[in-house]
């Protein structure tokens, strides 16, 4: 199977790794062709690494981890750091109070403060995306309070969402975040428009160049010479950066990150944590919603983990291994 | 670095150079094989023949590019011209009373369709052929069937501007209308997010509601132009006169370029896509090719260039399957 994920959607990926699982136990050997380094842990039992044409070595998986992997692949040390403590004392940036929706989630409580990165894991079904959603007025929940930078807020819509500057990027890019068939620079600028526009209505095109300098070229540095190129000509990681600048163009105050790296190669990965780390330090309130415990423990400053809608713990990055989220996660 | 003939040879892939070219060269055959198919009182003829058409296009355009489609324009014209003629008639009036009343007409049967399709997720080409069976028959039942022949004489008098028929201006007034919505009003961009990723661009904050009774109701009002135009031409109302010409209309948008996926076309491919069309028909007539044979070639255009699309966007996904990162 050469490139088999490449244009699937994280739920296409679990189904056709369900379905290899399977066939390997009627007695079909599969070659998996991958740069994706989450599936190849999860399919293979050993692993061969190209690189530039060059063969590596052959290694079985449950002898390496991914981090090894990642050095094997790109030749380069991953440093891999945990974050320094979360000092600042200003007031939460969001503040959920026992929020509930049936058969969902119930009872959340959470705070994010301004500038700070809150990551929130938990399995499928865990009810992230759910809780995502309602704080993104897309899914009203039961009971409960949203507070956005004191104030309290109802989100109806996804549209009152925006106004109270909470930017959502959803967990599928592909399905969910970009318009494949239009150019780079319309896909940033549709989040914006209203801000574009003069009083017809007319989109005002130095306000619209300057908008696609600052985010795609500045400050996402996507990689490209013409923004006005289809953006499905766009490797994944720079796709995920063109999502980013979109919902950044708003000037966001809080950030909701649905799995911002699936299907990302790891050298993207990191780019992509730079620009969240970056965006963290001018003050947005960042809640990063992730399958992978390594991307919650090394890049946010507290851990919430969630089972079966509830959140059940909370952690702090420095104090806590692996394992120990693992189990909190899978109990 | 870009050189002189990679640009030319990017040139040539896009769509709209193509057809320019194919228009050319059946331009030069038609003109070696009949002497008056480059005559200038032909191609005003054929422009001004067309015109209804182009009006048409401009609606269907906007619709398809949003990712729908409108099946039922021709029977809204019908509609909208009835009403608005009998109104004239019995009232008298003016062009510009006219024109409101007709766009008006055209407006509101363009927004039933919004409503139907946003509110029960339906197809909409399933929901226009309904609409589009309905309305025409709902005339047809209440007129029983009989055609307006006493017009007012401002109405079918002969109109100009600085010499343009003015069934021309009325479908350039068309065309540039629709260029100002796509690609210079805001609007135009969210038309296109909604036809290129519908979930996209409720993400975003889309008023899809608002968008679908937009582009469903300015289908609707260039429907209404297009029948004024058409009653105009022929100086008299008949009901079934505008129906049937939805397939040559949805020729000529697709072969331009539009795909009926939803989210690519442009205004200059439409008017690329109804030269071609325009052209091929004239052709045929002047080489003394009988009638019939338009059907033919309209539906051949429209298997031919939907296969192309097709074909491209196989290839697309293709390579970016490939070259995903």
């Amino acid at each position: 199977m050469d490139e088999p994920t490449a244009s699937l959607t994280h739920e296409e990926v679990a189904a056709l790794l369900a379905t290899i699982h399977e066939l390997n136990r009627q007695g079909i050997a599969t070659v998996f062709v991958s740069h994706r380094l989450d599936e190849v842990m999860t399919i293979a039992e050993r692993v061969t690494v190209l690189r530039d044409g060059h063969n590596l070595g052959t290694y079985w998986v449950r002898e390496l981890d991914r981090r090894r992997l990642a050095e094997l692949i790109t030749g380069h040390v991953f440093e891999s750091s945990l974050k320094p403590a979360f000092s600042v004392k200003s007031a939460p940036m969001l503040e959920v109070r026992g929020l509930t929706r049936e058969g969902q989630y119930h009872n959340i409580e959470l705070e994010v403060r301004p500038g700070e990165i809150v990551g929130l894991i938990g399995r499928l079904g865990a009810g992230r995306t759910e809780l995502a959603l309602s704080l993104f007025g897309m899914n009203p929940p039961d009971s409960g309070e949203i507070w956005v930078d004191g104030k309290q807020v109802q989100l109806r819509t996804n549209q009152d969402a925006i106004r109270h500057k909470i930017a959502y990027v959803s967990e599928d890019r592909l399905s969910l975040g970009l318009v494949m068939p239009q150019t780079i620079a319309d896909n940033a600028v549709v989040s914006v428009l209203d801000r574009l526009t003069g009083p017809l209505g007319l989109i005002d095109e130095t306000h619209r160049t300057e908008t696609i300098k600052r985010w795609i070229f500045q400050e996402l540095r996507v990689k490209t010479n013409n923004a006005e190129r289809p953006v499905q000509q766009l490797s994944g990681g720079n796709q995920q950066r063109v999502v980013l600048a979109k919902w950044l163009a708003t000037d966001p105050r809080v950030l909701l990150l649905d799995s911002p790296t699936v299907g990302v190669d790891i050298g993207a990965k990191a780019g992509i944590f730079q620009v969240v780390d970056a965006l963290a330090k001018r003050g947005i309130g960042i809640l990063l919603i992730s399958d992978e415990i390594e991307e919650v423990l090394y890049q946010s400053h507290r851990i919430l983990v969630m089972r079966s809608g509830a959140i059940v713990g909370t952690y702090d990055p420095r104090r806590v291994s692996e394992q120990e989220l693992r189990e909190a996660i899978y109990a | 670095m870009p050189n002189s003939g990679s640009v030319i040879k990017a040139a040539f892939r896009r769509h709209d150079v193509q057809l320019a070219g194919i228009i050319c060269v059946m331009a030069l055959v038609f003109s070696t094989l009949s002497r008056t198919f480059l005559s200038a009182g032909n191609l005003v003829a054929l422009l001004e023949n067309y015109s209804v058409m182009a009006i048409m296009a401009c609606g269907l355009l906007v619709v398809l590019i949003s990712g729908g489609i409108d099946i039922s324009f021709a029977a809204v014209a019908a509609v909208s011209q009835y009403l608005t003629a009998i109104i004239i008639i019995q009232l008298g009036g003016n062009w510009v009373l006219a024109f409101v009343l007709s766009a008006g007409f055209g407006f509101l049967l363009g927004i039933v369709n919004a409503l139907l399709i946003y509110f029960l997720k339906a197809l909409s080409v399933i929901v226009t052929i309904s609409t589009m069976t309905f309305y025409f028959s709902m005339l047809l039942f209440v007129t029983d069937g009989k055609s307006l022949y006493d017009l007012p004489d401002w109405f079918t008098a002969d109109l100009s501007l600085f010499g343009i028929p003015f069934p021309i201006v009325v479908a350039t007034t068309a065309l540039l209308l629709t260029v100002l919505l796509l690609s210079r009003l805001a609007l135009g961009l969210q038309i296109y997010a909604l036809g290129g990723n519908p979930e996209a661009a409720k993400r975003v904050g889309c008023n899809l509601l608002g968008l679908h009774c937009l582009v469903y109701g300015y289908s609707g009002l260039v429907a209404g132009f297009a029948g004024l135009v058409e009653a105009h031409r022929v100086e008299e109302v008949v009901p079934g006169a505008l129906i049937g010409r939805e397939l040559d209309v949805l020729a000529a948008v697709v072969l331009g370029g539009a795909s009926l996926l939803g989210g690519t076309g442009t205004v200059s491919g439409t008017i690329f896509g109804i030269v071609l069309l325009a052209i091929l028909q004239n052709g045929l007539t002047l080489l003394g090719v009988s009638s019939y044979s338009f059907g033919l070639v309209t539906g051949l255009v429209i298997l031919i260039s939907v296969s192309v699309t097709a074909y491209a966007a196989m290839r697309q996904r293709k390579r970016s399957a490939v070259n995903a990162d």
